[in-house]
């Protein structure tokens, strides 16, 4: 499968767990400094150099606990905390939203369209800030660089990876089932009506040639849909107008985001194991990334001026409620860290831990930072 | 023309890949396998015809008695050899043969590491040798003519002598390679594609039928890559082709969620080939991904769809 999936994965999960963060801090009446703090944070965070040359190297996709993790240190990355429901709903909400999206792309590289929306909704959150302006436009060019030299095949391969990483997922999303894009049974809705994706034709055409290479005869057929011809191109530039509307923000302080669990349990049952043995590789990975995050300067939470906690549900006792009934199949098992330990074995990754941090330190120092952080998360 | 029939349940729902459902008809049993794929493992249904027998089994790709963590398959498929069948699983890993029940593997050929790719990622064919029984299979040739990924192949289905190509092979930039078979296979002919994938390929009775990304299928003469025809057949990826030699019908299945029969004629007096369009089937908010005839007629085709965990079934009428 292909070895490019990982960035287009982790910027537009980063980029719908922002939208839905902005209509929470707002529906919550977050005070706008503290609010823009976090998002500033946030985003800082998502778009550090080294994590990104990180992630941009060709690789496997990592599985769906460690990429939780690194969305749970993500999230955590500024004053804003977030209790274990909240965080759970949340990632339902960024996984459902972004399946739909690769789901509903007329065609594979619409893909790249899709993550240019999220970028330019990320570029706005952060337009008042130049040098986080600054990460988003240098990640601008490294997704271009990366992708738009891609075939159509390719575009296709790193499509089916992600449906892969996204099989059996059927939660149920209400502004997804008010709209009725998607069923009470958790799937999409796929019409077979609409324009055709750029570069097809509209079905129904059966054209006969002789041997030197002339129409001989047409024929319709009937194509059971109803579709139009093929909208113009999005632009894959830095700036431009995307065409498509899949990746812009759905949300708004008037469509509060709920999830519903039950009657997603018949189908979790047949999800089969898809690794049965433990693969140490993975584990390693996930060590480096999640160091990565966790070693950056960040405030230090606890301070209860600057700290709060957000919801996602509408009240604290539907939070805890939430906590509880959530089905055992549907847990995301966010792995602990035992940082410590790995760290004075691994020379190479503690001498990473030492280049993220600003004053030229040596180990000791910037590392026990990273160490706090990650010993804190593991004692949650 | 064809209606719904009870549909088969597996263990776990198919994979997004091309041509993911694979189809053997034991006759002499009166059963059919089925296989399709999930992740790293194949689901195999054997399903009796008087439809009161299923069994299921689970195969996973991996290299036999090594520990390492199992790797994601690309395509599963029934190879009909003269003398037996086998059922061989390609993964990023290596390259699987079993025995057409899944009972026990005969073979296994590991593919280079990802960092150096030599495998058929690369467009690079293996040719095996597989004697009547047993498990002395050995690579006999790795044909070097493809520069992108291979994404299908298909042998002449038409059991006519007569033919003289006999393997057509497809990559990811839409270019079909016409091979005829022999001490080793020679090469007759190459058609290009239009930087457009073809995901799934079909030769019969010397015409190559060819399904790509962009919901189009292609009808050429093998040999000499003459143009026969051109469809506009769906609106979005096609997954799946497959034809029932013995009638001559053709079905095709794409991400838009519907499945086509056509009519193919041939008339080789005049040189001429005719589609046409019979049947459509709608698999609602289903992405195809595999669409067979269970049997050389056409009388009967089974569908997979991505997320779905059952194998749906159509009956003509």
């Amino acid at each position: 499968m292909s070895s490019r999936t990982l960035p287009l994965l982790f910027i537009n999960l980063g980029g719908e767990m922002l939208y839905i963060l902005d209509q929470r801090l707002r529906a919550q009446n977050i005070p706008a400094d503290k609010a823009k703090k976090v998002m500033n944070d946030i985003i800082t965070t998502m778009f550090n150099k080294k994590f990104l040359e990180e992630l941009f190297k060709p690789q496997e996709l990592y599985s769906k606990k460690a990429l939780r993790t690194v969305f749970d240190r993500l999230a955590h990355a500024s004053i804003m905390r977030l209790n274990q429901a909240s965080m759970d709903k949340l990632y339902d909400l960024m996984t459902m939203a972004f399946k739909y999206q690769v789901l509903l792309c007329p065609r594979p590289k619409d893909i790249l369209l899709v993550s240019f929306n999220h970028m330019d909704a990320i570029k706005d959150f952060v337009k008042d800030t130049p040098s986080i302006l600054s990460q988003v436009d240098e990640t601008y060019r490294q997704l271009i660089e990366m992708y738009t030299p891609l075939s159509s095949g390719e575009f296709q391969l790193i499509r089916q990876t992600l449906l892969i990483f996204f099989q059996d997922m059927h939660i149920r999303v209400s502004i997804f089932l008010k709209d009725k894009v998607q069923n009470s049974n958790g799937r999409f809705v796929l019409p077979t009506s609409g324009s055709v994706p750029h570069g097809t034709q509209v079905p129904g055409l059966i054209r006969i040639f002789s041997c030197t290479g002339e129409e001989l005869t047409r024929q319709q057929f009937n194509n059971g849909g109803n579709y139009n011809a093929a909208l113009r191109e999005g632009s894959f530039e830095i700036f431009g107008d995307r065409v498509t509307k899949l990746g812009t923000n759905m949300y708004s302080v008037s469509r509060p985001v709920e999830t519903h669990m039950s009657g997603t349990s018949k189908n979790s049952a047949q999800h089969t194991k898809v690794s049965a043995a433990p693969n140490p590789l993975a584990k390693e990975e996930l060590n480096l990334l999640a160091r990565l995050m966790g070693g950056l300067e960040v405030e230090k939470p606890g301070n209860t001026d600057s700290g709060f906690r957000v919801n996602l549900f509408a009240t604290d006792e539907e939070e805890e409620e939430a906590l509880i009934s959530r089905p055992d199949e549907l847990s995301y098992g966010v792995i602990n860290i035992q940082a410590t330990k790995d760290q004075q074995a691994n020379a190479e990754l503690a001498k990473i831990m030492g280049e993220f941090t600003e004053s030229g330190d040596q180990s000791p120092g910037a590392s026990s930072k990273g160490d706090d952080l990650l010993a804190m998360m593991d004692g949650l | 023309m064809y209606h719904k029939e009870k549909s088969i349940q597996i263990k776990n729902s198919a994979s997004a890949l091309y041509n993911n459902l694979g189809v053997l008809r034991i006759a002499p049993r009166r059963l059919t396998y089925f296989t399709v794929v999930h992740a790293n493992v194949v689901n195999m249904v054997s399903a009796s015809w008087d439809g009161l027998n299923y069994s299921h089994r689970q195969l996973q790709s991996k290299e036999p008695n090594v520990a390492t963590s199992t790797s994601l398959i690309m395509q599963a498929a029934f190879c009909a050899l003269p003398s037996r069948d086998l059922l061989v699983v390609t993964s990023q890993k290596g390259i699987q043969m079993y025995e057409s029940d899944g009972s026990i593997m005969v073979y296994w050929h590991a593919l280079d590491t990802p960092e150096t790719p030599t495998g058929v990622s690369s467009g690079a064919i293996l040719v095996f040798d597989v004697p009547s029984k047993g498990s002395n299979i050995t690579l006999s040739e790795v044909l070097e003519e493809h520069k992108e990924s291979i994404t299908d192949m298909a042998s002449e289905c038409s059991g006519s002598q007569e033919c003289i190509a006999n393997l057509v092979t497809a990559d990811d930039e839409g270019n079909l390679c016409v091979w005829k078979s022999g001490e080793e296979f020679q090469l007759l002919n190459k058609i290009p594609g239009f930087d457009m994938s073809c995901s799934s390929v079909k030769l019969w009775k010397g015409t190559v039928v060819a399904g790509y990304g962009t919901g189009q299928i292609r009808l050429y003469e093998a040999v000499t890559g003459i143009l026969h025809a051109e469809v506009n057949a769906h609106a979005r990826w096609i997954y799946s082709l497959d034809i029932a030699p013995f009638s001559g019908l053709l079905l095709s299945a794409a991400e838009d969620s519907l499945v086509r029969v056509w009519h193919l004629t041939m008339t080789p007096e005049t040189n001429s080939v005719e589609v046409a369009h019979l049947h459509n089937e709608c698999v609602t908010d289903t992405q195809i991904c595999g669409a067979k005839f269970c049997d050389g007629d056409g009388y009967a085709f089974a569908v997979t769809g991505y997320d779905l965990s059952e194998i749906i079934r159509y009956v003509q009428s």
